[in-house]
């Protein structure tokens, strides 16, 4: 154990960008970012569930005010998204004073409300899309079987509907995890953030962002990797049958 | 073919040597933060202006070069000299050695310390250790501010860093930050006298230590770039002769 601390402060020794200290604000900074990107996923998932039935509904004006929602936040950049909610929240007078300012003065839940809305909208026409392409038969089979709406929708297309979007969706994740890279231009100290502020700090861009950026490729590769796993369980059924 | 292609490699070689070599430069590039009040910003008709614009137009035109201003957002500002995107910079950086392992200082051009800034209900006198405890404090990030916080409060305090100092006032007007340290000027320009809120100056002026707050500040030139260097130093020192120095400063700073 002592050698390998050993090895460990030999390896950082002589130079100035890994420190004890700058690694500890990449930690940090895979913290934020982790915590940032699941959060936003799991509650956007959970948003998105109901919109997409809502939203692949034949009435429109049950579809039409969703279809504008995910109009709007698929059409604008997320990070005007980030900025309207950030710096556009103040200018709401008394803001300061209500009981919302809690979580506003934070940069942490701007950031959470945006790139949930963001993710939320996505999913929301990622999932309509598998509503929309559920097989004709299915749905005549389970009126066949006398069926009400509800049912069919919680037996049938909802289940159906989850294995076709998975691997638009294991996309929309990845999407994410890279979109919060804009999560440092309101003070966040995400991943980026913490090589912005070595690369500022040092005045060396090569190494903080590569080290980063191996960082995102690793996160990218575990989710690859989750989803594929998901993918094999799930749509084991989609497989050629071996006789 | 093999021939060719060592000649021709020759050639490169030949090429990467000469251009490693100082140039003499008849235009002249400067990197810029804007805005930065009043040393650099830009009018309501978006004419770049401010002292160091001022003064760096002034160096320039005694040198007998063309100036071109170029703007950079300050945390990437020595990386994008030493990439060659532009060859001077200018724009109220304080000379320190850490900079110095980095980049060629000219002389001095202006000293200028820093303070800090706050909302004048935050009823605080002096910044330390005690009064900072718990408070969110804003900095623009990489400045020699940013470094003397983090070194010094960032155990206690939460530290907010901003990309430009317009993003930090924002947030300052938005009660977002209780405290910011920032060059005293333009802590003077964008708070004191901002409309939008009631801030006061906490405590002295800082211009101590000098491993953090340096030696005034310098236009920064490539390690290379020498004769640049002394160009602009001459230009300064006469300018500073015939009160072309003078003039300037007190269109930005009032009789001092």
């Amino acid at each position: 154990m002592p050698d390998i601390s050993a090895w460990f402060n030999d390896l950082l020794s002589g130079n100035l960008i890994f420190t004890p200290t700058t690694l500890g604000y990449y930690w940090d900074g895979l913290v934020t970012t982790t915590q940032l990107v699941f959060l936003s996923l799991v509650i956007g998932l959970v948003l998105a569930v109901p919109l997409a039935i809502l939203r692949s509904s034949k009435r429109k004006w049950i579809s039409l005010p969703v279809y504008l929602y995910t109009y709007v936040f698929r059409g604008t950049p997320l990070l005007v998204q980030l900025y309207i909610i950030y710096y556009g929240v103040v200018f709401f007078d008394g803001i300061q004073e209500s009981v919302f300012w809690p979580i506003f003065r934070e940069a942490f839940y701007p950031a959470l409300i945006a790139f949930t809305l963001n993710t939320a909208a996505y999913t929301t026409e990622i999932f309509r899309g598998a509503i929309k392409a559920t097989a004709k038969g299915e749905i005549e089979a389970a009126r066949a079987y006398g069926m009400s709406q509800s049912l069919m929708m919680r037996r049938i297309i909802i289940p159906s509907a989850f294995r076709r979007a998975l691997p638009a969706y294991g996309n929309e994740v990845i999407f994410m995890l890279h979109a919060s890279a804009i999560a440092s231009v309101v003070t966040l100290m995400d991943l980026t953030g913490a090589a912005r502020y070595v690369y500022s700090r040092f005045y060396t861009p090569f190494e903080p962002f590569l080290f980063v950026a191996l960082i995102y490729l690793c996160l990218t590769f575990a989710i690859l990797f989750f989803f594929r796993f998901l993918e094999k369980k799930l749509l084991a059924h989609l497989k050629p049958q071996t006789p | 073919m093999k021939k060719l292609l060592s000649v021709s490699l020759i050639g490169l070689a030949v090429a990467a040597a000469s251009s490693a070599q100082a140039r003499d430069y008849d235009h002249v590039r400067i990197g810029v933060d804007v805005p930065y009040v009043p040393m650099e910003y830009r009018t309501a008709e978006g004419d770049l202006t401010g002292f160091d614009i001022d003064l760096g137009n002034a160096m320039c035109e005694e040198i007998g070069v063309t100036c071109e201003w170029i703007e950079q957002e300050w945390d990437g500002i020595i990386p994008g000299l030493l990439s060659r995107n532009y060859d001077a910079v200018m724009s109220s950086m304080t000379i320190n050695d850490e900079r110095r392992q980095q980049v060629l200082f000219s002389e001095p051009y202006i000293t200028m310390p820093s303070a800090w800034f706050a909302a004048s209900d935050l009823d605080i006198d002096e910044a330390n250790e005690e009064t900072l405890e718990g408070l969110t404090i804003g900095v623009q990030r990489g400045t020699l501010q940013d470094n003397y916080v983090t070194d010094n409060y960032g155990r206690v305090a939460d530290i907010s860093r901003y990309s430009t100092a317009d993003d930090m006032v924002l947030d300052m007007d938005a009660q977002r930050l209780d405290i910011v340290f920032l060059d005293f000027p333009i802590g003077q320009s964008t708070l004191i006298e901002n409309e939008n809120g009631d801030y006061v100056i906490v405590g002295e002026q800082i211009t101590e230590p000098k491993e953090y707050f340096g030696d005034g500040f310098g236009i920064a030139f490539r390690q290379r770039d020498q004769a640049l260097a002394d160009k602009f130093n001459d230009a300064l020192a006469t300018l500073k002769e015939d009160g072309t120095y003078d003039e300037i400063y007190t269109r930005y700073f009032g009789d001092e």
